[in-house]
């Protein structure tokens, strides 16, 4: 070893990626992976801070989290998983190429992954500025603002939806209840068994000031006809976006302390939007490399642990999506 | 240099292109799972469900877009280790958050805590 060390000391014997305190381009190709590798499992635990005051809130506050969640857009969540998924594909097909020599397609390989990075960061825009506008924010900043999406009733939102899906609105069981309750306490609208309450005309004052603030008479606050419980069973399909505005924009029917949930989602989604953020700027500093022709099948290191890097990425936002957005 | 090279081409494991396609067309097929699971109320389970996806496509990732499959195994198990110790530290403190007796201590276990 020792008399390796002083015979390769002299310059020009090493090709120019391979580090003086190295032996062979092997051995610095596998301590990097290592360090690479050490480095991710700090992220993990980094992580696990933040999926252990998820699991402890949830545990004890589930009401917060099934609430809470009808304000995430899963379609959106599940857009931007498709887009990390892929440009995990492209990333590993860049350190292919890099591995093959085939530079062009590396090259444009990774800026493709970038793409998907700008990709999905624009999807958490439109997600964040709608959370922003809407008021729903962390700790103390939490205020909804109640009808944002089009100021209409609750039961006018809901009758809407209701004449676009055909065959009759089949609700979340959670919702329904905790509409029922809500409306319970109201003259006019259905008992806790699904009954409609007989109504009574005296108006009630909280009511007529809510359908005053949202400009409506106040026999709108309610339409007791569109509840309709879902079939019980394991056999009943759930479609909670029919009753979710509904529930959403009726300030009653909230529990207590959503902004928990809120400041979980933010620290979740931010501390990954920033990883995505540096694997972006490690992306396109590997980029530029791989354009000057630094890399090839001698040499990918960088290639490699800034691809392994992005995964961990894509890793970690496999969990938060269903976590997150696809909570039952 | 010529050890060099040769070994060069040993440290790192070429992935078959379609091996790279076909992992993320199952993954892509588990986020379609993952939320077609959604449209079912399982009660508990669907949480488990869920995570059981997310587990599958999380080992995926790391065995073929990160190369474990072929990596030393050493890598694999400094993963592995951190995994462990993630486990450990949720496993304990979910337990610990159902541990309390509220009506002992005051304000703690709000989930548990009745009204006043």
């Amino acid at each position: 070893m020792a008399e390796r060390t002083v015979e390769n000391h002299g310059h020009g014997e090493h090709p120019s990626y391979l580090q003086h305190h190295f032996d062979t381009a092997e051995q610095q190709f596998t301590s990097g992976k290592l360090g690479m590798w050490l480095f991710l499992a700090t992220e993990v635990l980094l992580f696990a801070g933040l999926f252990c005051a998820y699991a402890v809130y949830r545990g004890s506050h589930p009401e917060i989290f099934i609430y809470a969640h009808h304000f995430l857009d899963k379609n959106l969540g599940a857009l931007n998983t498709v887009i990390l998924l892929s440009s995990s594909l492209t990333m590993a097909w860049a350190v292919r190429a890099a591995q093959l020599d085939q530079r062009k397609l590396s090259a444009a390989l990774l800026a493709l992954t970038l793409l998907g990075g700008c990709g999905f960061l624009s999807v958490k825009y439109v997600e964040y500025s709608h959370k922003i506008r809407d008021g729903l924010l962390w700790g103390t900043k939490y205020a909804p603002t109640h009808g944002a999406h089009g100021a209409t009733a609750p039961g006018h939102e809901a009758a809407g939806q209701a004449a676009h899906q055909a065959p009759a609105p089949v609700v979340d069981p959670h919702a329904a209840e905790a509409q029922a309750a809500v409306a319970a306490t109201r003259p006019g609208a259905i008992g806790p068994d699904g009954v409609p309450v007989p109504r009574t005309f005296a108006p009630d004052p909280v009511v007529q000031s809510q359908a005053a603030a949202l400009d409506l008479p106040a026999s709108l606050s309610v339409e007791p006809s569109l509840i309709k419980i879902a079939p019980a069973g394991p056999e009943g399909v759930v479609q909670p976006e029919t009753i979710k505005d509904s529930l959403i924009r009726d300030p009653a029917a909230a529990p207590k302390n959503v902004h928990i949930f809120f400041g979980i989602y933010y620290l979740m989604t931010g501390l990954h939007g920033i990883h995505v953020v540096l694997g972006m700027g490690a992306i396109a500093w590997v980029l530029r490399k791989t354009v000057r022709g630094e890399f090839g099948s001698a040499y990918y290191t960088p290639v490699d642990l800034v691809g392994l890097y992005w995964h961990l990425v894509d890793l970690i936002w496999i969990f938060l999506f269903p976590l997150l957005y696809l909570i039952h | 240099m010529a050890s060099h090279a040769s070994h060069d081409h040993a440290s790192g494991h070429v992935v078959p292109l379609w091996l790279l396609f076909a992992v993320l067309g199952v993954l892509l097929a588990l986020t379609w799972m993952t939320v077609a699971a959604t449209w079912f109320d399982l009660g508990k389970l669907n949480i488990y469900v869920a995570m059981v996806i997310a587990g599958v496509k999380a080992t995926l990732v790391a065995l073929y877009f990160m190369h474990l499959r072929w990596d030393r195994p050493f890598n694999g198990l400094v993963l592995l280790v951190s995994l462990i110790l993630l486990v450990l530290f949720l496993g304990f403190a979910m337990r610990d958050g159902k541990a309390y007796d509220p009506s002992r201590i005051p304000g703690y276990a709000p989930g548990i805590q009745r009204a006043p």
